[in-house]
């Protein structure tokens, strides 16, 4: 374990020096912006449109004191789904989505001999293949939040009003009620850390990769569960520092 | 040229390499040649610098390439072209953006036409300019090992490194690609050292042979000499192929039949 996470310092450190050209860097994380946000942007919609419905719906269900008034699932909704639900369910999806296929993709091109090819042209290939995933990552993974923050309230407020458990207005009134704007920095950073921590694993798992075919399913299963369970330890920790 | 002195490597304490000295000419094609496990894979690591040697050092033209700095191994590294065993092409680039890829992270100086113009020619070279939009994918074992060699030579290599060009390919592809590399060789004058157990690639190509068993050097001459060479692991080695035996046979008989005429 700490041989492990040596060797993750380490691997951190070889892809800071001897960077590429800015150029190259720049495009590179253009493409992996593409490759790891604009791709995911179906999957996070579709994920927490449903999960601020039924947020929503439950709410509505274990909430029966007739004095507490209905717009407390409006704001119970987006209490929820910013300090909470889109930040790390998000990145939870993002780590088996986006962690598999950066650990699969680096772990095919070591088995194929393609990382020695750079290697040998004297590439960095840490700083080449590692750097522009962590960087994409590090810029999608907060608009992918924004993006389940913003459909997760509107699923809330469209499952409410179809099941006619929340009238609209009373929805709006409760999402609007007693905001703290602290809690949104609060969430981005959450999915900043995320995003490092999921990208960077992930690359760590597949940029090592020994063997044939098997290891590189090997890998990407790994990378997946270490990067969730990275993301449970962040999550508490962020809380517990910065709330 | 391309000088080793006295390398060793072992792995968990199991030695692969003992003692490893030889010198890697300019203008041939140097063979590495020996049975599987040999050691011939890394001893090639550790000369393209993908793995360190334990002791010993590389000297390339003169200069130390093992233990000095990371800019001069940088500098002797962009020298070097390599053709892989399974070609290493890019999946997610076409043919021609794979040869480019060189020109483009190791000579920003070159415009976008002098690049184009680059891979054209290097695409010509090795007889592929019609595969230039293909992905690695859709062209064949033999093709990708072309496109190897022109993403190899395209940043005018100096020193040219092969592993198991061979492998996977038919007969008279093997001996188009053996033809291929002894023509780039001799072409640009470069120093080519190409890993093979392909007796066909021995006899063909083999300008200076480097016989290696268990980690050591047993022998090294040319194509010319090998056949008669006195060492008996490395005629076990070549007579263990059906091809040079009946080779031999008819070859003797020939021999004895004139003088028994």
């Amino acid at each position: 374990m700490v041989k492990s996470f040596g060797q993750f310092l380490l691997f951190i450190q070889s892809m800071l020096v001897r960077k590429e050209r800015f150029a190259v860097l720049w495009k590179r994380t253009i493409d992996e912006c593409v490759t790891i946000g604009v791709n995911s942007i179906f999957i996070v919609a579709i994920v927490s449109a449903f999960i601020g419905a039924v947020t929503c719906v439950q709410i509505a269900y274990n909430l029966i004191n007739p004095l507490i008034p209905k717009s407390t699932i409006g704001y119970m909704v987006r209490e929820m789904t910013i300090l909470e639900l889109a930040p790390t369910i998000t990145s939870i999806v993002l780590a088996g989505k986006v962690g598999s296929s950066i650990a699969g993709g680096l772990g095919t091109m070591r088995i194929t001999e393609q990382v020695s090819a750079l290697e040998v042209m004297g590439i960095n290939s840490a700083s080449y293949l590692v750097l522009p995933r962590i960087l994409g990552a590090i810029f999608m993974f907060p608009l992918l939040v924004i993006l389940a923050m913003a459909l997760s309230i509107i699923g809330g407020y469209l499952a409410g009003s179809l099941t006619g458990s929340i009238s609209g207005q009373e929805y709006i009134e409760g999402i609007r009620t007693d905001f703290i704007p602290y809690n949104i920095f609060f969430a981005l950073t959450k999915s900043v850390v995320f995003a490092f921590l999921v990208s960077a694993i992930s690359a760590f798992k597949g940029y090592y990769t020994e063997g044939g075919a098997l290891e590189v399913g090997t890998a990407s299963t790994a990378a997946v569960n270490n990067s969730i369970i990275a993301i449970l330890i962040a999550d508490f920790v962020l809380a517990a520092i910065l709330l | 040229m391309i000088e080793i002195h006295n390398i060793e490597k072992s792995f968990d304490g199991n030695p692969v390499l003992k003692g490893i000295s030889c010198t890697f000419e300019t203008g041939k094609c140097n063979l590495l040649l020996g049975g599987s496990g040999t050691g011939k894979s890394v001893l090639l690591q550790c000369v393209v610098g993908l793995m360190q040697p334990d002791l010993g050092s590389i000297t390339f033209d003169g200069t130390v390439f093992s233990n000095n700095k990371v800019q001069v191994r940088q500098e002797i590294r962009r020298k070097i072209g390599m053709l892989f065993q399974g070609s290493a092409l890019f999946d997610s680039m076409t043919v021609a953006k794979n040869v480019e890829f060189p020109l483009q992270m190791l000579t920003p100086e070159m415009s976008r036409e002098e690049r184009r113009d680059r891979v054209e020619f290097c695409l010509k070279r090795v007889g592929l300019e019609n595969a230039g939009e293909k992905m690695p994918s859709e062209i064949s074992g033999g093709m990708k090992k072309r496109v190897g060699i022109a993403r190899a030579i395209a940043p005018n290599c100096t020193y040219l490194f092969c592993d198991e060009p061979n492998s996977g390919l038919d007969p008279l592809t093997s001996l188009k690609i053996d033809e291929l590399i002894q023509e780039i060789t001799y072409e640009y004058n470069i120093t080519t050292v190409i890993i093979t157990h392909d007796m066909n690639s021995v006899i063909e190509i083999g300008d200076h042979i480097i016989f290696l068993y268990k980690g050591l050097k047993l022998w090294d001459g040319n194509k010319d000499e090998i056949l008669n060479a006195q060492v008996p692991e490395l005629k076990e080695f070549i007579f263990s192929s059906s091809l040079v035996r009946a080779a031999k046979r008819i070859d003797d008989e020939t021999h004895s039949g004139v003088v028994n005429s």
